[in-house]
């Protein structure tokens, strides 16, 4: 086999933390995404700057608020413990919940756009043939933002992957929990294993080429499909 | 002369100020990179200040794992004083040809110790590793901090490894792994004596202090490095390590020598 057993697990283990991340941020993006599109209120512009957040914000950030306000003697990390929750550095809940974070403007931003586009006539269009809010989102909406949220799933899964300063500071390096392959590379390029860290590294650009290579296919298709 | 205007005279004290503060000073003061291992952050800081107050020479501190180092010593990373946290690392940049020979020497040996950051939560013999009710337990990466192997080395004595395999949660340096211990985020931690020592005492929690028996000294060496040779600054710094003043500073951090 071309990876070792340890790269399989980091292998394995990311695409999980990758899947989930983007399907809790599918379910939780698209509704924040639509409420931005929609609300003509002076708390979506706070709002929208919260959500492009960490575009801006160094990994390392919100590595130190986790580790520090999310550990046992955080404030937030107590108000969890009195909750009877687990506090989140070194798990893998918590490397989720900073990939949610982390990866959420990759999700919101191109759901937001191909709403903004939709402009109001097929949602008026709905209204009009008494179709209730709830129906013209799931019916109307949804379908016509398909590109936005494919686009959406894509870039907040690539984004995920290819997560390192947050878990390097919160996940504590533990096999099969919280060391992705991000981290695997960086400890073998500082153990001198480079035979490791060249298979694990090709492995990584292979896929990243891939993934936006389908993701330029899919844009140009649905252009296309767009013109008259 | 002409008597300075008010605005002249204003704008004469910010200027002059400005100019020399580019002006070589009474003795040509040099500038060495130090790559530091983690454990020794706090003593290289006194003695940095020790070294610019005697002789104006000043240090650019970078801290980190010890293999960390020598991988980027290896590639190039321009420093020129190397204080490691092993014997084998400055050895091999020796060997390599990317330290200058007949300069390494032992500045420190280090102590590991069990700590935590609760006061009262370790016991003078570390029983408490073999309490069921144990959080998580923090090490270096055993791979690039020499602190990390040691830790390997006395749960493996203590036979503690498949009791502690499903705790342990790993630091890419010791300065990590003590920031681990320190949020309260690791229940206990391997980390070097120097960390958490100030002036020969405990600064707070508590801790055990490992037998000396259970693992390999950690002798730790420095040396110039080949990009340092002619730095005066570098030059200084080893010999500042070895002079009696600064080895007494070094045992009140808990070091042997």
């Amino acid at each position: 086999m071309l990876l070792s057993p340890d790269n399989l697990q980091a292998l394995w283990l990311t695409i999980q933390v990758a899947a989930l991340t983007t399907l809790i941020l599918l379910l939780a993006g698209t509704p924040l995404a639509w409420w931005l599109a929609r609300s003509r209120g002076w708390l979506s512009r706070p709002v929208g700057a919260l959500v492009a957040l960490p575009l801006v914000l160094p990994p390392s950030v919100l590595g130190f608020y986790l580790l520090v306000g999310l550990g046992p003697n955080g404030p937030v990390g107590q108000w969890m413990t009195a909750l009877g929750l687990p506090t989140l550095p070194f798990t893998f809940a918590g490397l989720v919940v900073a990939s949610v974070f982390y990866s959420l403007p990759f999700m919101v931003q191109p759901i937001l756009n191909s709403m903004q586009a939709l402009g109001k006539r097929p949602t008026e269009a709905a209204a009009t043939l008494r179709a209730s809010p709830l129906n013209t989102f799931l019916w109307v909406v949804l379908p016509l933002c398909r590109p936005g949220l494919v686009t959406g799933c894509i870039m907040s899964f690539a984004h995920t992957v290819g997560e390192f300063g947050v878990v390097l500071m919160v996940g504590g390096n533990i096999p099969g929990v919280t060391r992705v392959v991000s981290v695997q590379i960086f400890d073998h390029v500082e153990a001198l294993e480079y035979a490791d860290a060249h298979r694990l590294a090709a492995v990584m650009l292979v896929f990243a080429f891939a993934i936006l290579l389908t993701l330029q296919i899919y844009n140009a298709r649905q252009a296309r499909q767009l013109r008259p | 002369m002409p008597a300075l205007s008010f605005y002249q005279r204003a704008l004469a004290a910010p200027l002059l100020a400005f100019f020399t503060a580019f002006l070589p000073g009474p003795t040509l003061a040099a500038e060495a990179q130090v790559a530091v291992a983690a454990n020794f952050a706090e003593p290289i800081k006194a003695i940095a200040a020790v070294l610019e107050k005697t002789t104006g020479h000043r240090l650019k501190i970078s801290t980190g794992a010890s293999g960390a180092f020598y991988t980027q010593i290896r590639n190039g990373a321009p420093f020129d004083v190397f204080l490691s946290a092993d014997t084998e690392r400055p050895e091999m940049l020796e060997k390599d040809g990317l330290a200058q020979s007949g300069t390494r020497f032992t500045y420190a040996t280090g102590k590991l110790v069990l700590w935590s950051v609760k006061a009262g939560r370790i016991d003078a013999q570390g029983e408490v590793l073999k309490n069921a009710d144990l959080g998580k337990v923090a090490y270096a990466n055993p791979k690039t901090a020499p602190y990390g192997a040691a830790a390997v080395q006395v749960m493996d004595k203590l036979g503690l490894n498949a009791l502690l395999a499903p705790k342990l949660v790993q630091g890419e340096s010791i300065g990590q792994t003590f920031a681990f211990v320190k949020t309260g985020n690791a229940d206990v931690g391997f980390v070097a004596m120097s960390q958490v020592l100030e002036g020969g005492r405990l600064k707070e929690g508590s801790m055990w202090v490992i037998p000396q028996a259970s693992y390999n000294f950690i002798r730790q060496d420095a040396i110039l490095l080949r990009t340092g040779a002619q730095n005066e600054a570098a030059q200084a710094l080893l010999k500042l390590l070895q002079s009696p003043s600064i080895k007494d500073l070094i045992r009140s951090y808990g070091y042997d020598l």
